[in-house]
């Protein structure tokens, strides 16, 4: 009953509404022909594109293909990248060993990757997986570092006192130190993976939502191509929740007032 | 406790040197420091900002070498140049900032100590500390996160975390800084309580001076950088004591023969922040 209250609030109406005038001014734009933009499908032939692609099993393989690229290169991107950080932040020596070159490889823009991924990988499955994988491992890095950095040495201090050996600071105190910054770095780094991906599907994909609004691009098909995009949007959308919630049930410290 | 329990936890600081930095900077917090805490004693360390007792602190808590001089608790050396330093159990720290694990509730605060050690298990470390908790009046809280709780609720179940140790010495940098009153006071009875119930050598960093009288058996001024002790005060006032006797002749008394030396050396650390800045 309360969480029934609360999806009704003036703030969530507001948003609906926002929705609503949106709609109504595309509507708008289309009808009156603005300059530059008369080729801006109704949103009506939109929505009847969207019906029919919902309705579609190829459609529903793109979002197969799409997520399943994500989450291989995005897990990849943790599974290496969180202990990469955390050894960084934990052992001076590590870190004057990668530090350098790490941040002379970070500025570069994962998609400025595409071309060295699509010679060297052997599929290009593996090559996709790999550019989603360099989309999120410099950004996981850096937040699990700074995360480290920013740990309070009086946590260390107080552990240690405790009774801490130097392995139980370690987990206990640097790995949920860094939480946070972990899921802040999943948060951002998830929103790049969705960048990456879709350019890297236009490039050189075969399926996946990327691939799918490419192809109606050069089908002309602009209502589907409308439908590809509102698709990546909300297909981004439903990560960026799940990384949410993989956050609350992680820091359960962090939700409860 | 019983009266025949003996008391450990006898402090001597013996001719402490810190110097910051020897390479560059070269920042002398400490020089030539000496005197002595006795085991059960409550110690009272006041100076102005700056002057290195922090640094003290640190030194004896094994966080932090010193550069040279000596420290020893119940005659072993705990410190000093030739010595690697490491914390240990015997001497618990409540630091000037807080340090609970925000991660963990506060029963999992409490009981940290005695589980990493693997002294206790999990679930009987969890009743004792459900019992000091009851105790001091806090019984509702062992399952809430630090950040819930108000910073004097913070502070005591910090205070907690270090007694369920039972170290030798408790070191406290100013634990009730940017409290009211009112908190303060129900800090200090708290404090007074804990204590009595089991005396222990007290460290205690603090500015206010009501403070320092009303729980110290001592009081050690701090000359200004490098510290030095400039004068101790030792207060004869009985214990268990109540706030009434802050209106007492004695305690005003006392109050103003530390209040003298304190304003002494702080217009010293003002004059000496004039010309570095000149
Ligand atoms: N890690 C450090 N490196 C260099 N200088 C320090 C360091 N820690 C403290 N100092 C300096 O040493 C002096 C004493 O500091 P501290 O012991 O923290 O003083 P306080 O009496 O206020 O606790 C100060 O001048 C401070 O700037
Ligand atoms: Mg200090």
């Amino acid at each position: 009953m309360k969480k029934m209250k609360k999806i009704f609030t003036v703030s969530t109406l507001r948003g609906l509404l926002s929705i609503i005038l949106f709609v109504v001014l595309w509507q708008l734009v289309v009808f009156a022909k603005v300059p530059y933009l008369e080729n801006l499908p109704y949103p009506k032939d939109v929505a009847v594109h969207g019906v029919e692609a919902v309705q579609s099993k190829t459609y529903w393989l793109n979002w197969e293909i799409s997520l399943i690229r994500v989450f291989v290169g995005f897990i990849a991107a943790q599974v290496i990248g969180i202990p990469f950080g955390l050894a960084m932040g934990a052992s001076k020596v590590f870190r004057d060993f990668t530090f350098s070159a790490f941040e002379m490889l970070r500025p570069v823009p994962p998609i400025a990757w595409i071309p060295l991924a699509i010679l060297f990988w052997p599929t290009r499955e593996l090559s996709i997986y790999f550019l989603v994988f360099v989309g999120a491992f410099f950004i996981v890095v850096i937040n699990v570092l700074q995360g480290v950095s920013n740990i309070s040495v009086s946590l260390k201090w107080a552990a240690s006192s405790l009774g801490a050996r130097p392995k139980d600071v370690f987990w206990k105190i640097m790995v949920p130190g860094s939480l946070p910054s972990i899921i802040t770095g999943m948060t951002v780094g998830m929103g790049v993976t969705w960048n990456v991906l879709i350019a890297a599907e236009m490039i050189a994909g075969q399926g996946g939502l990327g691939r799918m609004t490419w192809e109606a691009y050069t089908n002309h098909n602009i209502p589907l191509i409308v439908v590809g995009m509102v698709s990546i949007g909300v297909a981004g959308y439903l990560c960026s929740m799940a990384i949410r919630w993989l956050g609350e049930q992680a820091m359960p410290w962090k939700k409860r007032f | 406790m019983t009266t025949h329990d003996k008391i450990e936890g006898a402090i001597s600081i013996r001719k402490v040197t810190k110097i910051y930095d020897p390479e560059g900077a070269r920042v002398m917090a400490m020089k030539d420091c000496s005197f002595e805490m006795g085991a059960g004693e409550f110690t009272i360390i006041v100076g102005p900002s700056g002057c290195g007792k922090t640094t003290l602190l640190n030194a004896i808590a094994g966080f932090d070498t010193i550069t040279s001089g000596e420290i020893l608790l119940d005659g072993d050396t705990i410190s000093s140049s030739l010595k690697q330093i490491k914390p240990n159990v015997d001497r618990m720290v409540v630091f000037q900032n807080g340090a609970l694990f925000p991660w963990k509730t506060v029963i999992e605060n409490i009981t940290y100590g005695p589980v990493v050690q693997d002294r206790m298990k999990k679930s009987a470390a969890a009743e004792l500390a459900k019992g000091m908790l009851h105790q001091v009046g806090l019984g509702e809280i062992g399952d809430k996160y630090p950040e819930e709780l108000s910073s004097g609720v913070q502070r005591r179940v910090e205070i907690l975390r270090a007694l369920i140790n039972q170290p030798k010495v408790v070191m406290l940098d100013e634990p009730f800084r940017g409290l009211d009153a009112v908190a303060k006071t129900v800090m200090h009875e708290f404090l007074m309580e804990v204590f009595c119930a089991s005396p222990r050598t007290m460290f205690f960093i603090t500015h206010d001076l009501d403070e320092a009288i009303f729980l110290g058996h001592k009081v050690v001024i701090m000359t200004t950088r490098p510290a030095q002790v400039k004068k101790i005060v030792p207060v004869a006032l009985p214990w268990p004591r109540e706030h009434h006797i802050m209106n007492s002749r004695e305690y005003l008394e006392l109050k103003q023969e530390v209040l003298e030396a304190v304003h002494e050396e702080a217009k010293k650390a003002f004059e000496a922040g004039e010309r570095e800045l000149a």
